[in-house]
């Protein structure tokens, strides 16, 4: 193990770290650099137990374009489930649907079911024993298949991309 | 025109706060009075933030930041309290 | 005075939608028939509209003071974390509990 990697085990956390800590201040000036960059260097080492191993992040550009298509599908998504809400209740089809996961690593796991929870219409409600199985509950679902396909093809490869692009 | 803008949000939200404090009273189970809780915070953080902008006043701020946290370890520590029994494992 | 500039109608749109999303939640929250499905609103729109609020928020102290007023964005992100672990949290509790579900819900809840 590196001098660099015994120091900073969790560059990206030491980094949102130093970041979080500048907005929290609301100005950056040199004392809360002193104080964010102390932060950053402590905090992780304290809390280096807790911390699951991270995948190997390898496309952090793909990481950007999906976060703006997560987004960009949770506002749009949101306009829908309002006009769900407000329209009449006896029309909506609840249903849990069994989702089979292709991901291995439990942090795009994670990833991939906060993700489900923010785009409205869906949450997902638990995980099976050998982390192969995602129940979901859709608040209004035509075809489980097609819901299915749609999360597959929209979320799930591009986790895949951006987390997990080295494995076989 | 902003503070007329202002006040009319004020006015929905406490709406909204009223209908998370029926479902509150209503239930008619637990979960359903933890997820009335969660709601009725957040809803204190966008009432605390549109105050924070009619008073025109930046110090509104911790306070919803202070809500936001305190409102989730609460919500995941009743739901945890409700599943095992217990809290702390 | 020449009337409001565009910044403010920004502000005051972000404002409006924001407080009209968290209302549809709230509405949700007591319009639908099972947990299961009043899971859906708050978690989302109420998420949403707090977010479209605060950025309205940051704006206008931005615009007031004339220096960018960014640790709003703190509670957006906060918030935007936290919701699909409560969201979920909840979800097991109320499957543990066996809470009553829509007779016309698809599919099955696990045991917990």
């Amino acid at each position: 193990m590196s001098f660099f990697k015994r120091i900073l085990p969790h560059p990206w956390l030491s980094l949102s770290l130093l970041v979080g800590w500048q907005l929290l201040m609301n100005a950056v000036s040199a004392g809360s650099l002193i104080m964010g960059a102390f932060l950053a260097l402590v905090i992780p080492l304290m809390t280096n137990v807790f911390w699951p191993n991270p995948p190997s992040n390898c496309r952090v550009d793909r990481l950007l374009l999906f976060v703006c298509r997560v987004f960009a599908d949770i506002v749009l998504a949101n306009l829908q489930v309002a006009k769900l809400i407000l329209g009449p209740r006896r029309e909506l089809r609840p249903a849990f649907v069994e989702y089979p996961l292709s991901l291995q690593h439990e942090f795009s796991i994670s990833v991939l079911a906060s993700t489900i929870s923010l785009t409205p219409g869906t949450v997902s409600a638990d995980i099976s024993e050998d982390r192969k199985t995602l129940l979901i509950h859709g608040l209004d679902v035509g075809d489980e298949e097609a819901m299915i396909e749609h999360i597959r093809r929209r979320y799930e490869q591009p986790i895949k991309e951006v987390f997990e692009c080295s494995r076989p | 025109m902003l503070q007329a803008v202002i006040l009319f949000c004020l006015g929905i939200m406490s709406v909204a706060l009223l209908l998370t404090f029926v479902r509150l009273i209503k239930g008619p189970d637990l979960p359903d009075r933890i997820l009335a809780m969660d709601t009725l915070y957040i809803n204190g953080i966008a009432l605390i933030m549109l105050f924070g902008l009619y008073l025109d006043s930046n110090l509104f701020f911790e306070a919803a930041l202070l809500i936001a946290v305190m409102g989730f370890i609460s919500t995941v520590a009743i739901a945890k309290h409700l599943m095992r029994g217990n809290i702390i494992e | 005075m020449s009337g409001p500039s565009w910044v403010e109608w920004l502000i005051a749109a972000l404002l409006l939608t924001g407080s009209l999303f968290a209302l549809i939640g709230s509405i949700g929250l007591v319009k639908l028939p099972d947990f299961f499905m009043r899971l859906h609103g708050p978690t989302k729109a109420t998420t949403l509209g707090v977010g479209a609020l605060v950025i309205g928020s940051m704006l206008y102290f931005s615009q007031q003071t004339g220096e960018p007023s960014l640790h709003e964005l703190l509670i957006t992100f906060f918030l935007f974390l936290t919701a699909p672990v409560s969201a979920h949290m909840l979800a097991k509790a109320a499957m543990h509990e066996k809470l009553r579900r829509e007779p016309r819900t698809r599919g099955e809840p696990w045991d917990q």
